[in-house]
């Protein structure tokens, strides 16, 4: 009986470790990487498969069914909602321009249109337009500071 | 969408109502941990005052599970997001980093909410790619990828989004999407077989 214990910790144990671990490379991607969009690769990735090494982890250490059921319900809703928020960020990140455009290796989202050109005062410093020059010197058009070409 | 007449409208709103129905029982049971009679019955309670409080609309078509498409899914669902989990830790730690991203635009086969829904969510669910904006008109996924090495393998990574799509429709499609999956990307005609509220 106890060797059958020992074993079970010993599965539950490695689970939460790997579980605790994939969570901190989510911690040193936020860190490490260069925009927006890929933190939230970092953000909320390791995150799913990491909760649910744990959420399995901690269903085997913890006695008793009541326990287990909550952590399923914990792990589904974490796997519905995670997607959710990495997409609606990472979309408003995109729409605003916090992008690093050199580091992309094709970008077939781009539209290239006017909005695109300008400069529009929140973009980071690193996430120029595509055209810097050609868009400072539309956007002082835009203010009247330069005549209309 | 049109108004069924008296009781078929009913008959109509509940059949789409009670998986939901069923769904809101289970959490509530699960959430109070134990199963029991009282348990049940205030998880009925509770379910029918939500869905008559907060009404949402109902999910056009519905879902066809078939057992054999729906394994094959999970199997490839489970093992995509063990291998990419580990790949992009590794990424995260290894002292190079990562190089270069691709934003890459995917022309879908399906023309179904639901689907298009089970296929965003599972591709964003594994680590490397992230769905930015979906064109329902023209049924195209844009997406983020987190590493590229060379053009080459972006066309892999487009080839994996189409593949996923395919397990997907194989595991909750109709016979007619199903069907539509032979046809090349954007040549499957537009407007047959579509479900949209």
């Amino acid at each position: 009986m106890s060797e059958v214990d020992t074993v079970r910790d010993l599965i539950a144990v490695v689970l939460l470790l790997a579980g605790a671990f994939l969570c901190l490379t989510a911690g040193l991607g936020l860190v490490r990487f260069h925009d927006v969009l890929t933190r939230m690769h970092a953000g909320t990735k390791p995150q799913v498969l990491g909760i649910l090494l744990i959420m399995i982890g901690g269903a085997i250490r913890l006695e008793g069914w009541s326990a287990t059921w909550m952590l399923l319900l914990v792990a589904v809703f974490q796997m519905l909602t995670a997607p959710v928020s990495a997409h609606m960020i990472s979309r408003v990140a995109y729409r605003r321009r916090h992008v690093r455009r050199d580091l992309l290796l094709v970008d077939e989202l781009r539209t290239g249109e006017a909005a695109d050109r300008l400069y529009r005062g929140d973009e980071p410093a690193d996430a120029p337009p595509e055209e810097p020059a050609r868009a400072l010197l539309e956007s002082r058009r835009d203010e009247g500071t330069l005549p209309p070409a | 969408m049109t108004v069924d007449p008296g009781g078929e409208g009913l008959v109509h709103q509940l059949r789409h109502q009670v998986p939901l129905m069923v769904w809101l029982v289970l959490v509530w049971n699960l959430l109070w941990g134990t199963w029991s009679w009282a348990n049940l019955i205030s998880g009925v309670v509770v379910a029918l005052a939500v869905t008559v409080l907060l009404p949402l609309p109902p999910v056009v078509g519905g879902a066809r599970v078939h057992p054999w498409g729906l394994l094959v899914f999970l199997g490839y669902f489970l093992a995509d997001l063990v291998r990419s989990a580990a790949l992009v830790a590794w990424q995260t730690i290894r002292p190079g980093g990562i190089h270069h991203s691709a934003i890459i635009r995917v022309q879908m086969r399906t023309d179904s909410d639901l689907l298009l829904t089970i296929v965003a969510e599972s591709l964003t669910l594994v680590p490397g790619s992230l769905v930015i904006d979906m064109d329902r008109e023209h049924r195209t996924l844009s997406l983020h990828i987190l590493h590229v090495r060379d053009l080459a393998d972006v066309e892999s990574r487009r080839a994996a989004v189409l593949a996923e799509e395919e397990r997907v429709v194989r595991a909750f499609g109709s016979p007619d999407e199903i069907a539509a999956l032979a046809h090349p990307p954007g040549e499957a005609p537009v407007g047959t077989g579509r479900r949209t509220p």
